[in-house]
């Protein structure tokens, strides 16, 4: 074994920060080194494995979280920066009975195969609808002028920076779909 | 009795959990002491470490320790080389694994690998394929065991003797597999007794494996696979980051979470190698085949031999008297190739399919029908009936869906304002295997029941698959068993791979399930647990060779932009026949999946060599496209009712590894229907397009 104990701190005292974040409804409060990503500060230090690491570049969409209701890339977030903030995880989606709508439609249309997109797909759904109801424009929309309806091209648009392998695209739209007509 | 579970479409059982987050994955379970591992991949292409210099990482805060050839503990040999990671100097190829760095946390581990000082000798290299390659040579054998070469009638004579002869030859990049979840690995050792959760499609492999490598026996090892974030046969058998981690756990006494970066998988777990595939096929003026011939070479590494059986396909797809194929490999300073998604049939199929459109207009005849005319009941490479092969029955009901009656087959026949508009078709076919494995059924007093097997669920619907297919064998609602896979202490099980896992583990647990019943007698709960096991070594074993196929015609319409020769998917529909299915919902995504896969190996995905630095320079998910959400806008799968009594308990044939098989060539084909350009080097990028006609 090399190194020894004196190195095993873990974090430099110089280098880290104590963040205070609201983290589906709950306050938590972590001191981090400042290079921890948001998606690192859930995954590895708030036990909130939900959001996943597939590339850590912002290029899968995999760790699509809300921050403050907005969809970012939590890999592209570093935690010191949510200081005072509100995220929503996967693990905030549902009531405390029942799964909320749109999860219940991706399990309905199969929306997911090997479901390590899943929670990124599902958080960006969820802003990607709000979005759409703050009649915010996409790049396949056609009339600025008026609120973007939501056709099946518009959401496939909307999605796209969630990559899925095992290529369940179809039956994500299918889903997504859904559960805007009902809501 | 069945209770009619198979065949019903259930929503697969983990949904809950993987639409929650809940679901955890390899290096996702919360553990005392945890620590963080960081590969390091080598600099140089071909070489040898002369230095390793660790004083700044090892000053760095949080790092505990940087593990290399130099301090590593010892492995045994074994028949995978290239798992030998850390145990000389040599470097292979570049991006191969020389150290691992270890510190307390994620951030630390990082900036840690990123300060260690390798010194390296380096030598020349050559890491590009060419059909002139000096290292050209014939393999023993192609993957998994099939003969490299075969031959029957008398090609030459046949082909020259020819009034239609189409000789074509196609290309294929470097494709890499890229599962959503990268490689990843969690290992703890306790009292010499080694734990990792993994990344894998088989426990049972990777325990195997381990214990070779670390000379322990396999009691000794335990490898948990519950959730697997997809694998395309990049993680069949035992990766890099499974020994890494094993390694600094050892090292620093403590639990090592590992996760390669997606930068990391471009070539060290494999990847599919580049073809270059020369097809002649000759013809009667009726469209009948009278010759075919495949030549096809891809590359491996120095370390081991991995030859992609691209040309197996075509043994068995089309009937023709004279006919033969080879397989030639170059040994190159890259990593070692190996399974994705259909390996050999797919890039196997994208040639024959393209040249049998080749060949329809070179006859004059639609190309539905060609393949019709060239169908067959003998396979003929084995020159036996196959057990079933529903070719045609596919192509006429997916041209029937379609809509491909009365096609005009002139090219730049349609066009939509600024888009060209074509239609293409592909067969597709792969073949209908299972393996050896086992399984118990328990009934318990309370009247359920608890099905075991190391089964591995990679997001294919396995788990959902094995519990339809135990309750209908245990004669019980399904809700009354309960399944248990993704565990090597679970009885032993085969792989999830080659389209084989349904059939190897329903087939156990029909068995165990039966034996139950037989322990059973008067059916109702016993008074205590009572266990049943079954291994079907000796019956898989057993079983006749015969061809066993699974086929599909796939169907593709694409637009492309006059202007700009870019290619958009209108619709894709595709028809299998894959014996029964299990679960419509599940067996639906696995299709389409496998279908979007090729129509992402026809557009969008290319591993780009820098010969200079001999990799990959478009290695993350930027510059690797692969198709996406707004890519797919209509795509269909369907299935005929096959029943087909010679292949396995459950009738099963596999449905992950087929929807991907001719599904590049169809696309292709609309392209060229679309556009008159036929480009043989995939993918087929807008630059291509017009870099060979004006469109408009």
């Amino acid at each position: 074994m090399q190194g020894g104990p004196e190195n095993a701190t873990t974090t430099d005292e110089r280098h880290s920060s104590r963040v205070t974040v609201e983290v589906n409804g709950a306050s938590r409060e972590v001191t981090l080194d400042n290079r921890t990503t948001l998606l690192d500060a859930l995954r590895e230090h708030l036990d909130l494995t939900g959001a996943k690491k597939g590339c850590d570049h912002g290029q899968c969409g995999s760790c699509t979280v809300l921050l403050d209701g907005r969809r970012v890339k939590s890999c592209l977030v570093f935690a010191v920066t949510v200081d005072g903030r509100s995220v929503v995880t996967v693990e905030g989606l549902a009531g405390p009975d029942e799964l909320s709508p749109l999860q219940a439609a991706f399990i309905a249309h199969d929306a997911f195969q090997c479901g390590y997109c899943t929670p990124g797909q599902l958080c960006s759904a969820r802003g990607m609808l709000d979005e759409v109801a703050r009649g915010w424009p996409s790049a396949v929309t056609g009339d600025l002028n008026t609120p973007a309806e939501l056709t099946d091209a518009e959401i496939r648009e909307r999605m796209a920076g969630n990559l899925c392998r095992c290529a369940a695209y179809p039956h994500i739209v299918a889903a997504v779909r859904e559960t805007a007509a009902s809501s | 009795m069945s209770t009619g579970a198979v065949g019903r479409a259930y929503p697969r059982l983990e949904g809950p959990a993987k639409v929650t987050g809940t679901a955890r994955y390899a290096v996702e379970y919360p553990m005392d002491g945890v620590t963080y591992g960081w590969a390091v991949p080598s600099a140089v292409v071909r070489g040898r470490i002369t230095r390793i210099d660790t004083t700044e990482a090892l000053a760095s805060p949080g790092v505990l320790a940087v593990v290399h050839h130099g301090n590593a503990p010892r492995m045994a040999p074994g028949p995978q080389p290239e798992l030998r990671l850390l145990q000389e100097p040599t470097v292979h190829y570049r991006g191969q694994y020389v150290a691992v760095v270890v510190a307390t946390t994620l951030e630390a581990a990082r900036e840690g690998a990123r300060l260690v000082r390798i010194d390296y000798d380096s030598g020349p290299h050559s890491t590009v394929l060419t059909e002139d390659h000096p290292g050209l040579y014939k393999p023993d054998q192609v993957n998994p065991s099939y003969p490299t070469d075969t031959a029957e009638g008398d090609f030459d004579a046949g082909y020259a003797a020819a009034p239609v002869r189409v000789d074509v030859t196609y290309r294929t990049p470097a494709y890499h597999n890229n599962p959503m979840e990268p490689h990843a690995t969690t290992a703890q050792w306790h009292d010499g007794r080694l734990l990792v959760h993994d990344s894998t499609q088989g426990a049972t492999p990777v325990r195997a494996t381990l214990a070779e490598l670390f000379e322990l026996p396999p009691e000794s090892i335990r490898v948990v696979a519950e959730h697997v974030g997809g694998g395309f046969g990049s993680k069949g058998y035992a990766k890099a980051s499974v020994v890494l981690a094993a390694l600094a756990a050892r090292h620093v006494e403590r639990p090592v979470k590992l996760a390669l970066t997606r930068q990391q998988l471009f070539g060290p777990v494999g990847y599919r190698t580049p073809t270059i595939q020369r097809i002649r096929l000759a013809a009667d003026t009726d469209g009948r085949l009278t010759a075919i011939c495949h030549d096809a070479i891809g590359q491996t590494s120095t370390i081991r031999e991995f030859a992609e059986q691209t040309a197996v396909y075509t043994r068995s797809m089309y009937a023709a008297p004279h006919r033969r194929t080879t397989h030639r490999l170059v040994r190159l300073d890259v990593p070692t190739p190996f399974w994705m998604r259909a390996p050999g049939e797919c890039p196997g199929a994208y040639a024959l399919e393209s040249a049998m459109d080749e060949l329809a207009i070179a006859v004059g005849i639609d190309p539905v029908e060609l393949r019709v005319r060239n169908d067959t009941a003998v396979d003929p490479d084995q020159g036996r009936p196959f057990t079933s092969r529903n070719l045609v029955a596919c192509l006429r009901e997916g041209a029937e869906r379609f809509g491909w009656a009365g096609r005009d087959p002139s090219l730049r026949s349609r066009r939509d304002g600024r888009w060209l508009i074509g239609t293409g078709v592909a067969g597709s076919s792969y073949p209908a295997r299972a393996r050896p494995s086992s399984a118990t059924a328990t009934a318990r007093p309370d009247g359920s029941f608890l099905v075991q097997i190391n089964a591995t669920d990679i997001g294919t619907g396995a788990r959902t698959a094995i519990w339809q297919v135990a309750a209908d064998a245990l004669g019980v609602p399904p809700e009354r068993v309960e399944i248990r896979i993704g565990d090597s202490e679970l009885p032993a099980a085969a792989l999830a791979g080659g389209s084989m896992g349904t059939a190897s583990w329903s087939w156990a647990v029909i068995r165990a399930a039966q034996a139950l019943r037989e322990k059973l007698p008067d059916g109702g709960p016993p008074t205590g647990e009572v266990t049943a096991e079954a291994d079907t070594t000796e019956e898989v074993g057993g079983q006749p060779a015969l061809p066993r196929y699974a086929y599909g015609a796939q169907f593709v319409e694409v637009r492309v932009d006059a202007d700009t020769g870019e290619v958009r998917l209108n619709r894709m529909l595709g028809v299998f026949a894959a014996g029964r299915v299990v679960n419509p919902t599940t067996a639906r995504s696995q299709l389409i999946g496998g279908m979007t896969m090729g129509l992402s190996m026809a557009l969008h995905e290319e591993g780009l060599l820098d010969e200079r630095y001999g990799d990959w320079v478009n290695h993350d998910l930027a510059t690797y496209h692969i198709t996406s959400c707004a890519d797919v806008e209509s795509i269909e799968a369907y299935w005929l009712d096959e029943r087909d009594d010679k292949l396995n308990p459950a009738g099963v044939k596999g449905i992950g590894e087929i929807g991907i098989v001719g599904a590049a060539a169809a696309v292709a084909n609309a392209v060229h229907h679309a556009t008159g350009v036929r480009i043989r080097e995939l993918p087929i990028r807008l630059d291509k397009l017009i870099g060979v006609s004006d469109l408009a």
